[in-house]
C-alpha cells in the first residue's frame, strides 16, 4: 500500500509521533533529567546596569553550608578561557570591521547590565547555592548606565566598551546611495514615517537549564543543554572559549520546550557548568527561574527607525531610503550582529519592484540585555517598515491600499532587488486576493457602518510579507560576514531489519520534526512511519549539523534527507540488480518494492535491507556490504515564503481595547509536507506577531537600567482570551531552489502580522501611526488626541 | 525536616522535606515525576497544574505540607490501564501541543475546567485558560481541542 494510501504520506495530516511523550508527562527536557552525585549552580547576578567591581569577598558563602565552590571572573580569566563570541562579522561604511568588546563568561571587573553573571555558586541543592550567593559582598562602584536607545550615540552618553565609541558597534550600509538620492530628487511625491520597533523578550515557555559533566576516565565533558543546535554549541565551546577539544566534548539538547531564537545563543551559564563541571568533579545541574530568563535571556527587535519612500505621480515606488538604530544590548550575542544587518536590510524591498534602496543601520551598545535573533529576526522589522509605509503612502496619496500594492508588486521572476535578494518565484496578487476574499472585503463598508452605531470604530489592515528562509547558500553568507557555512546534514541507516533510523542536524523543539522529516522517508521507501526513528539533538550522535532557526528545517534540513536518500536508492537499486539478476537500469523502485522493468520479478524493502547485511555473493568490487548513506546539502538559494495578513480590528473609544475580530492569514510556503503542522506554525507566529502588536514590551528603567517588565506579572505575554481563532489559506508557487519545493513556514506568523494589526488601527482612529504595543491606554490617548473633525467622523 | 505524606496517581508518597518546599518540587524532585513542569516563578503560567483533591491547583503555589494527606494526581496519572484521557487525545488529534512544555499544565485544566463546566464555548473556554500560557500555539488548537474533548465527554 503506498503511503498515500495509508495517509502517511507527503500533504497528508498525520498526527504527530512525538505527542505520546508530552501528552503522558514522559518528556525528557533538561531539567527533568537528573545525574548521579549532581551539584546545583546559581548565578549571583548584577543588581546595577553599568558598575566597576571593587571586590568580591567570597569567605562568608564559602563556609555556608552546602556549598562546594564558588567561581568568579578571576577563575574564568586564570583558566584561560576565552570569552563568547559573536558568529557573524559586520564591516561598517568606511570598511572596518564592527568594533567589540569583549563578552566575558562572569564579569571581570565591570557589569554592563541588570542580571550581568558575577558568580557561580556550586551547592548540594539549589536552595543551599541560593542562599549562599546572598552571602557574598561586592563592592561595586556605580555608574551612570546608557539605557535609551535614542540618546546612546551622543558623545555625553556613558559607555559600554571603550572600544566602540560612541557606543557606535557599527555603522552599516547597504543598497546604492546615490541611485536612490536621483530617484528621491525627481520624485513626485515622498512619504515619511518615523518607527519604533519594540523590544521584545523570547519567553520560550521552558526556561534555559544546562547539566555539564566531565568524565575523569575519558577526559570527556557532556553537557545537557537547551539548545536549537548543539553542534554550534560545540564549535564555540570548544574552538573559541577552549573548554575542551571539539572530540572530547558531547553536546546533547534533549527535548527542548520552544526556543523562538533565544536557544541558538551559547550563554555563559552552560559554558560555566560544563567548564566549572571538571573542577568540582561532579555533574553541575543549572535551571533558569522565570525572573532569570527575563533578565538574560537575549531579547529581540529593538529598533528605531526614519524612513522614506519616493512615488511618482502614479503611485509607483521610485525609491526607500532608510535609518535605523538597532540596540545590540550590552555584549554581542552569538549571531546579534546579522541580524539588523543582513537579515533586516536585504528584506527591505518586500513584495515590490523598488529601483532603489538605501539603508544605514548603526549598531549600539546599550546597558541592557543582549539582543539577538527572536522569531523573525530582522525580517519583522524590514516587514514592518515597508508594510507601514506603503500603507501610509496610500492614505496619502488617495490610492486605495489593495491597489498601490498591485501596481507596485513584483510579477516577473527571477527578481533581483537592490538589497541583495534574488527572488526565485512567488505570486503576490494570488495571495492578495485570496486573504481579501477570506476577510470579506466587500463587506467591510457595512461592517464599519454596522460597529459605528454601535460606537465603536473598525478599521482593516494590510501586509503583503515576504521573508528570506532557507538560510542559507554557506558561499553567500560566508561572504557577508558569517563565520559558519549553513548547509545541513542527514544520515539514513537502514537496519537488516529494514527500519530506519534517520540523523538529522537539525533540532526540534516544537516544529514536529519527527513527523514530517519521518513522513518524508517513509513515503519515499514505501515503508509505515513508525518504521522511521528521526535521531537528533546529540552531537555523539549526528556527526554534525547547523541546528533550527530562520525556518530552515524543511527547505534546508529536508532536503539533505532527500538527498541521503538519493544516495541510499542508488546504492539498493545496485544491490536489487545483483540480487535479481538484472541491469541497473531497469530496477524501478516503487511503494517499497523493487522490480525488474518488464518481469514479474520483484523484491519487497525488508528482504533487501537484510541482504546489504548479509552481502552474500556481493561482487566486493562493486557493492560494499550494509546500506548507510549521508549527505551535506548546500542550498543554492534563500527561499522566499511571502503572503497577505489582513487584520481587522473593532476598538472600544471608551476604553481603548482593541478586538481582534477577524485575522486571516494566506501564505506561500511553497511544497507542504504535514498542512496541521505547518498550520500550527502559522497559528503560533501570528500570536507572537499580535502579541508584539498589542500587548508586549520590554521596558528598561531610562536612569537606572532597572528591567521594568521582569515577570509575567509585568511583561504582558499573550493569553488565551486576548486572541482570536485564525482564519487560514494557502495559495502555492513551488521553491525552484530546493528538491521538495518547500520555503519554510516557522516565521511567517510573527513577520506578516505586526504591520497588519497597526495598520488596522490606525485605519480605524484615522491616524498616522501608533507606536506597539497599541496598548489600550495607547489607543486611548491616541483617541483623545486626535484632531476634532477626525474624532467626530 | 516535616515527612509529607499524601496519595498520588492512586500511590502513596510521602518524604522528609524541607519545609519551604513548593508541592510542584516535591512531586518534581522527591518523587521523580517530572511531568509537571515550572515555567515561572509568580504563579502564572499554569505549567505546574496538578490536580489536588480532584481541583486543579498550581502545585508551584501551594507547600508540599499544605497537601498533607491529599489525593494528588498529576499528568502521568491520568491515562487510565494505557487508555489516553479523552482530552489527551484531543490535544494529539487537534495538535494542541507543539514543544509540550505547557502541555502537562494545559491538559489538567481542561480536565478540571470540562468538569466544572461541561456545556463549554469557544469565549468560555480562551477566558478560562487565563492562568496557562502557551507560547507555540497561539491557543487556536488548544481551545480546538477542549471545545472536542468536552464533546466527546458529553
Ligand atoms: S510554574 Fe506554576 S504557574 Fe508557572
Ligand atoms: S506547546 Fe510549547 S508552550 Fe505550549
Amino acid at each position: 500500500m503506498s503511503n498515500a494510501a495509508t495517509g502517511e504520506g507527503i500533504g497528508q495530516p498525520v498526527r504527530r509521533k512525538e505527542d505520546f511523550r508530552f501528552i503522558t508527562g514522559n518528556g525528557h527536557y533538561t531539567d527533568d533529567i537528573a545525574r548521579p552525585r549532581q551539584t546545583w549552580a546559581y548565578f549571583l547576578r548584577s543588581p546595577h546596569a553599568h558598575a566597576k567591581i571593587r571586590k568580591i569577598d567570597t569567605r562568608a558563602a564559602e563556609a555556608a553550608p552546602g556549598v562546594v565552590a564558588i567561581f568568579t571572573g578571576k577563575h574564568v580569566a586564570d583558566d584561560g578561557l576565552g570569552g563568547l563570541i559573536c558568529g557573524w562579522t559586520v564591516s561598517s561604511k568606511d570598511g572596518t570591521p564592527m568594533k567589540v568588546g569583549p563578552h566575558p563568561i562572569l564579569a571581570l571587573d565591570t557589569v554592563r547590565y541588570v542580571g550581568d553573571h558575577v558568580a557561580m555558586v556550586v551547592a548540594e541543592t539549589l536552595a543551599e547555592a541560593r542562599s549562599a550567593a546572598e552571602m557574598i559582598d561586592v563592592d561595586y562602584e556605580t555608574l551612570p548606565a546608557a539605557v535609551a536607545l535614542a540618546a546612546c550615540q551622543s558623545k555625553e552618553a556613558p559607555q559600554v566598551h571603550p572600544e566602540a565609541p560612541r557606543n557606535t558597534c557599527f555603522e552599516w550600509e547597504l543598497g546604492n546611495k546615490p541611485e536612490t538620492e536621483a530617484a528621491f530628487a525627481k520624485a513626485d511625491k515622498i512619504v515619511k514615517l518615523d518607527l519604533t520597533n519594540n523590544r521584545l523578550i523570547p519567553n520560550a515557555m521552558e526556561p534555559r537549564a544546562a547539566i555539564g559533566e566531565y568524565d575523569k576516565g575519558s577526559g570527556v565533558y557532556t553537557l545537557h543543554t537547551t539548545s536549537q543546535n548543539p553542534h554550534v554549541a560545540r564549535l564555540v565551546l570548544s574552538a573559541f572559549v577552549g573548554v575542551a577539544p571539539e572530540h572530547k566534548l558531547r553536546v546533547i539538547a534533549p527535548d527542548v520546550g520552544g526556543g523562538f531564537g533565544s536557544k541558538i545563543f551559547i550563554y555563559a551559564e552552560e559554558t560555566a557548568c560544563v567548564w566549572a563541571a571538571a573542577k568540582v568533579g561532579r555533574p553541575i545541574k543549572w535551571t533558569a527561574d522565570r525572573s532569570e530568563a527575563f533578565l538574560s535571556d537575549a531579547h529581540g527587535r529593538d529598533h528605531l527607525s526614519h524612513a522614506e519612500l519616493a512615488l511618482d505621480k502614479n503611485g509607483k515606488f521610485l525609491a526607500l531610503r532608510v535609518k535605523t538604530v538597532a540596540n545590540l544590548g550590552a555584549y554581542l550575542s552569538t549571531f546579534s550582529a546579522s541580524v539588523p544587518t543582513y537579515l533586516y536590510g536585504t528584506l527591505l524591498s518586500g513584495q515590490y519592484d523598488i529601483p532603489a534602496i538605501y539603508v544605514e543601520v548603526d549598531g549600539v551598545y546599550t546597558h541592557t540585555a543582549p539582543v539577538d535573533a527572536y522569531r523573525g529576526a530582522g525580517r519583522p522589522e524590514a516587514t514592518y517598515l515597508v508594510e507601514r509605509i506603503v500603507e501610509t503612502a496610500a492614505r496619502e496619496t488617495g490610492i486605495d491600499p489593495a491597489e498601490i500594492r498591485r501596481r507596485n508588486f513584483i510579477r516577473s521572476f527571477p527578481h533581483q532587488t537592490p538589497v541583495i535578494m534574488a527572488y526565485d518565484a512567488g505570486d503576490y496578487e494570488a495571495s492578495l486576493d485570496a486573504a481579501m476574499k477570506a476577510v470579506d472585503h466587500k463587506g467591510f463598508p457595512a461592517r464599519k457602518a454596522e460597529a459605528e452605531k454601535r460606537g465603536k470604530l473598525r478599521g482593516l489592515g494590510f501586509s503583503s510579507y515576504i521573508e528570506a528562509c532557507g538560510i542559507a547558500p554557506s558561499a553567500a553568507v560566508g561572504s557577508l560576514g558569517a563565520g559558519v557555512g549553513l548547509w545541513e546534514s542527514a544520515e539514513v541507516r537502514v537496519n537488516p531489519t529494514g527500519n530506519v533510523e534517520v540523523l538529522t542536524g537539525s533540532h526540534s523543539h516544537g516544529q514536529g520534526h519527527e513527523t514530517t522529516f519521518a513522513q518524508l522517508v517513509a513515503s519515499r521507501l514505501g515503508i509505515p512511519m513508525e518504521q522511521v526513528e528521526i535521531v537528533h539533538g546529540d552531537t555523539d550522535k549526528v556527526q554534525f549539523g547547523m541546528g533550527t532557526y530562520g525556518s530552515r528545517s524543511g527547505a534546508v534540513g529536508m532536503s539533505a534527507i532527500v538527498k541521503a536518500l538519493d544516495k541510499i536508492e542508488t546504492k539498493a537499486k545496485k544491490i536489487a540488480a545483483h540480487l535479481m539478476e538484472a541491469a541497473v537500469e531497469d530496477i524501478v523502485f516503487e511503494n517499497g518494492t523493487f522490480t525488474v522493468q518488464g518481469t514479474d520479478k520483484s523484491l519487497p524493502w525488508a528482504q533487501l535491507a537484510l541482504s546489504a547485511y548479509t552481502a552474500h555473493g556481493f561482487p566486493s568490487a562493486e557493492i560494499e556490504p550494509g546500506l548507510k548513506e549521508g549527505a551535506f546539502y548546500d542550498p543554492t538559494n534563500f527561499t522566499f515564503p511571502a503572503g497577505c495578513h489582513i487584520c481587522e480590528v473593532e476598538i472600544d473609544p471608551d476604553t481603548g481595547v482593541t478586538r481582534i475580530v477577524n485575522f486571516v492569514a494566506v501564505d506561500d510556503f511553497g511544497t507542504i509536507i504535514n498542512p496541521m503542522i505547518v498550520e500550527g506554525q502559522v497559528h503560533g507566529g501570528i500570536a507572537q506577531g499580535i502579541g508584539q502588536a498589542l500587548l508586549e514590551h520590554g521596558v528598561y528603567d531610562p536612569a537606572s537600567g532597572q528591567l521594568v517588565t521582569g515577570s509575567y506579572m509585568d511583561y504582558c505575554m499573550p493569553r488565551a482570551d486576548d486572541l482570536p481563532s485564525f482564519n487560514l489559506g494557502f495559495t502555492k508557487t513551488v521553491c525552484p531552489s530546493n528538491p521538495l519545493g518547500m520555503k519554510g513556514c516557522g516565521e511567517a506568523g510573527a513577520i506578516a502580522s505586526p504591520p497588519a494589526i497597526i495598520n488596522a488601527i490606525t485605519d480605524a482612529l484615522g491616524i498616522r501611526d501608533i507606536e506597539m504595543p497599541a496598548t489600550p491606554a495607547r489607543v486611548w490617548a491616541a483617541i483623545q488626541s486626535r484632531p476634532r473633525a477626525a474624532a467626530a467622523e | 525536616m516535616p515527612v509529607v505524606a499524601m496519595t498520588v496517581n492512586g500511590k502513596p508518597a510521602s518524604a522528609d522535606v524541607e519545609a519551604r518546599t513548593l508541592l510542584v518540587h516535591f512531586i518534581r524532585e522527591h518523587l521523580g515525576l517530572t511531568g509537571t513542569h515550572v515555567g515561572c516563578d509568580t504563579s502564572q503560567c499554569g505549567a505546574c497544574v496538578v490536580h489536588v483533591d480532584g481541583r486543579a491547583v498550581k502545585s508551584c503555589a501551594i507547600l508540599a505540607v499544605q497537601a498533607e494527606g491529599a489525593d494528588i494526581v498529576t499528568v502521568e496519572g491520568l491515562a487510565k490501564n494505557g487508555e489516553l484521557h479523552p482530552v489527551q487525545q484531543a490535544f494529539r488529534e487537534h495538535h494542541g501541543l507543539q514543544c509540550g512544555f505547557c502541555t502537562p499544565g494545559m491538559i489538567m485544566t481542561a480536565v478540571d475546567l470540562i468538569r466544572r463546566k461541561p456545556n463549554l464555548d469557544e469565549k468560555t473556554v480562551r477566558e478560562e485558560l487565563e492562568g496557562n500560557i502557551c507560547r507555540c500555539t497561539g491557543y487556536h488548537n488548544i481551545v480546538k481541542a477542549i471545545l472536542a474533548a468536552s464533546q466527546a465527554m458529553r
